[in-house]
């Protein structure tokens, strides 16, 4: 029988971590996902997880001995956040082009300057070009399963590449929820062993990793990236419906509330993604047509689903805690690249907001609702929008 | 008729066709390296293939593992630049966990080692990992087109470092990793030279058999770098040993009150005390190492340069706990 605890979403992607049973974890502490490591140091102490945990000297070592160790055949895990991810730049690129399938779990923080250790997107969203597959949480139960998910994603051989799921900093690595921890019979026989097929550091069958490519060669290499990522979107649809069948949990890539008949809806990742639904239950009792999408995979990124949920509303209303220089959000240029060549495509509009944990509050909500109202009756609008921005301060 | 057994292993895992130039120093450490490890896994463990390499960017790697083709027959992996030894401690803590016997090699140049992949380095050693670390010291960063770094002798030429005006060409003294490895109180830590197969093979097998983490210094000699010709390498190397300006040593967990100094050969009068090297009086001046080698051609116009360079050299030695008088070439 599955187990219900109260936890915070820091202790539910332990938990994942510790019924996926990664065989090397690496992992170095920072502000708000150290109790990642520490719970799972714990974990291995008390011998109810059978791992190497490595306790690395940066985020930088961490990751690259994660890279050692999947090059060597097993199954790794770490965790970290804003500066900590962005010190592991380097190595993210190299993990997906030798095709690791390492999973991380983030804890979604700003990065400085100035330093701030609250929540916003920009340190996954700023990794979104190296290859990895991106996964967005709303809630702890949803850190715990969909870092399950992305090692099954991960390690399919249509796919094998590396994988992040990020939680919302504080909002959700500090916030204690209930959450369903499965029955670790189900999450063996659901994940399986990880058993690469071609041979890993293996004496007996020794291949070279990780070589140098000439202009002739590198483009094909980069391909196999992009192919990859096409590849994960079925798989992560067949990954999702074991999922559901054998856990009762649904997800989606893009996860869709009351916007049938929306004309305007709202487009969000995370923990906001909840607040906004309140938020629309709220208006839909006073009468007024939104919805909220939920966008539960970012990378692969889902252009289809992006389609499909534009011929539903007027307006999309994107609510991103990200920035984009001289763009906006990252969303606004994706769903832009998805809908420019539709006939028929809702007006977009961005709002940029709850920047290193500002809250979003509903009267933030009403101040883009208005911007999207004003979008939806013809009127001018800005496409780029700074909610709760404090003016007095600047 | 007797056969006699081969020096070493005809078992090759650094094979020909890498892209190495000709008179290279470091292809020839990374053979015996490998040929070493080798044999110490087959006395080990009773497997001659039992171990895997992770490797930094560099020279090495570059001409050894250019897709579709590799130079090496053995599981290797290359990451980036400055985290060999980060990679190296994922394998090893992988192969413990899965319960496969051998050892981790992992290579890095002079600048993988001393200067960017130090704290991954500092980091493996503390951790205690099951790895041998080589450091090749070719004593500049050679793949990206000879710029200097922290290994980078005194007054060397490099691109970074010309000699000019201004300039006497690098102007810091030498930094000896070996002794920053051996402050960790690892087991054990060695330099080496390509010039001295046997002792290098020694101590790689040494490093290679010990339980916990290992490092090695070797010198070896770039063609390109060092200015000098490629038949020459060797010689370089023997006289960079010969004119005390390459220490061969062993450091055993971290006892720096018990440094095994060895004796340079090259008529050199080594005197002893209760066992222990105390005092070297070299007869080679330095000068016949560093004429051989365009990169310090520009201090025999300036030789209070070189008398500078001799100082740090007694410095290091005295480092070491051994006195060294350094001759000056006869006029
Ligand atoms: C982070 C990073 N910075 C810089 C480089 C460029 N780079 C590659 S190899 C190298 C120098 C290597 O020098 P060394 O470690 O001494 O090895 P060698 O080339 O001499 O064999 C440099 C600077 C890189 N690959 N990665
Ligand atoms: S450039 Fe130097 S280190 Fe590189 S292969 Fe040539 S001789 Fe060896």
């Amino acid at each position: 029988m599955p187990i219900r605890k109260v936890m915070k979403a820091n202790e539910a992607a332990a938990w994942a971590a510790k019924l996926a049973k990664p065989k090397v974890i690496a992992a170095f502490p920072i502000t708000p996902s150290t109790l990642v490591p520490e719970k799972i140091s714990e974990f291995v102490a008390d011998g109810e997880l059978d791992a190497e945990f490595i306790k690395v000297e940066s985020e930088h070592s961490a990751i690259s001995a994660c890279v050692g160790a999947s090059a060597a055949g097993v199954r790794t895990f770490t965790a970290t956040a804003s500066q900590g991810l962005a010190l592991m730049h380097e190595i993210l690129f190299i993990a997906a082009g030798m095709r690791l399938p390492i999973v991380i779990a983030v804890g979604n923080r700003a990065l400085s300057a100035p330093i701030n250790i609250w929540n916003d997107w920009q340190d996954t969203i700023s990794e979104r070009d190296t290859g990895w597959l991106q996964f967005y949480a709303e809630n702890n139960q949803e850190a715990l399963d969909l870092i399950l998910i992305a090692f099954k994603v991960a390690e399919d051989e249509r796919v094998l590449l590396p994988a992040m799921v990020g939680f919302d900093a504080f909002i959700l690595t500090h916030t204690v929820e209930p959450v369903e921890i499965p029955d670790q019979e189900l999450v063996d026989e659901f994940l399986g062993e990880y058993v690469p097929k071609h041979a890993y550091l293996d004496p007996s069958k020794p291949i070279t990793q990780g070589t140098l490519a000439f202009p002739a060669h590198y483009m094909e290499a980069r391909y196999t990236v992009w192919e990859a990522n096409e590849n994960a979107k079925k798989v992560i649809d067949e990954v999702f419906a074991e999922f559901e069948k054998r856990f009762g949990r649904k997800y989606q890539k893009i996860e869709e509330y009351r916007t049938d008949d929306a004309e305007i809806i709202f487009v969000t990742m995370g923990s906001l993604a909840g607040t906004v639904k309140e938020y629309v239950d709220m208006l839909r009792e006073k009468g007024v047509k939104v919805g909220v999408a939920k966008i539960t995979v970012y990378r692969p990124f889902p252009t289809e689903e992006v389609r499909e949920l534009a011929k539903k509303a007027k307006v999309l209303a994107l609510l991103e805690k990200n920035v984009t220089f001289s763009i906006g959000g990252a969303l606004f240029q994706d769903f832009s690249r998805a809908l420019i060549n539709e006939k028929e495509k809702p007006v977009i509009v961005d709002f940029i907001l709850g920047l290193g944990g500002r809250d979003v509050t509903f009267k933030d909500l009403d101040e883009a609702l208005g911007i999207a109202q004003k979008a939806l009756a013809g009127e001018e609008f800005d496409e780029v929008n700074w909610i709760g921005l404090r003016k007095e301060i600047l | 008729m007797a056969v006699r057994k081969p020096p070493i292993t005809t078992r090759e895992y650094w094979a020909p066709g890498h892209a190495a130039c000709a008179g290279c120093g470091c292809a020839a450490a990374l053979r015996l390296a490998t040929k070493a490890f080798s044999e110490a896994m087959e006395e080990k463990y009773g497997d001659p293939n039992a171990f895997a390499i992770a490797q930094a960017t560099g020279c090495m790697e570059v001409v050894s593992a250019v897709f579709p083709y590799t130079a090496w027959k053995a599981p290797w992996v290359h990451v980036a630049f400055e985290n060999a030894a980060a990679v190296a401690s994922g394998v090893e803590a992988a192969w413990k966990k899965v319960g496969r016997k051998g050892k981790i090699l992992a290579i890095g140049g002079d600048g993988g080692t001393a200067d960017i992949g130090m704290q991954a380095l500092s980091g493996m050693l503390e951790r205690w990992h099951n790895v041998v670390y080589l450091m090749y010291d070719n004593e500049a960063y050679m793949n990206t087109g000879i710029q200097r770094s922290s290994s980078t002798p005194y007054g060397a030429w490099t691109t970074t470092s010309p000699p000019g005006k201004y300039s006497i060409g690098e102007d810091k003294p030498k930094k000896w990793v070996a002794l920053i490895a051996a402050a960790h109180q690892i087991p054990y830590v060695a330099t080496a030279s390509v010039a001295n197969p046997y002792d290098y093979i020694r101590k790689m097998k040494k490093a290679a058999k010990i339980d916990g983490p290992a490092f090695i210094q070797v010198q070896c000699t770039c063609v390109p770098g060092w200015r000098a010709p490629p038949e020459k390498s060797i010689e370089i190397t023997r006289l960079a040993i010969e004119t005390g300006v390459w220490p061969l040593f062993e450091i055993e967990n971290g006892d720096f009150h018990n440094i095994k100094i060895q004796a340079p050969g090259g008529g050199a009068k080594v005197k002893r005390e209760g066992g222990r090297v105390v005092a070297i009086e070299f007869k080679k001046p330095i000068e016949e190492y560093l004429k051989l080698q365009g990169r310090f051609k520009h201090l025999f116009k300036q030789p209070e340069a070189i008398d500078q360079l001799r100082e740090q050299i007694k410095a290091m030695w005295k480092t070491l706990g051994v006195e060294v008088t350094l001759p000056k070439p006869e006029e």
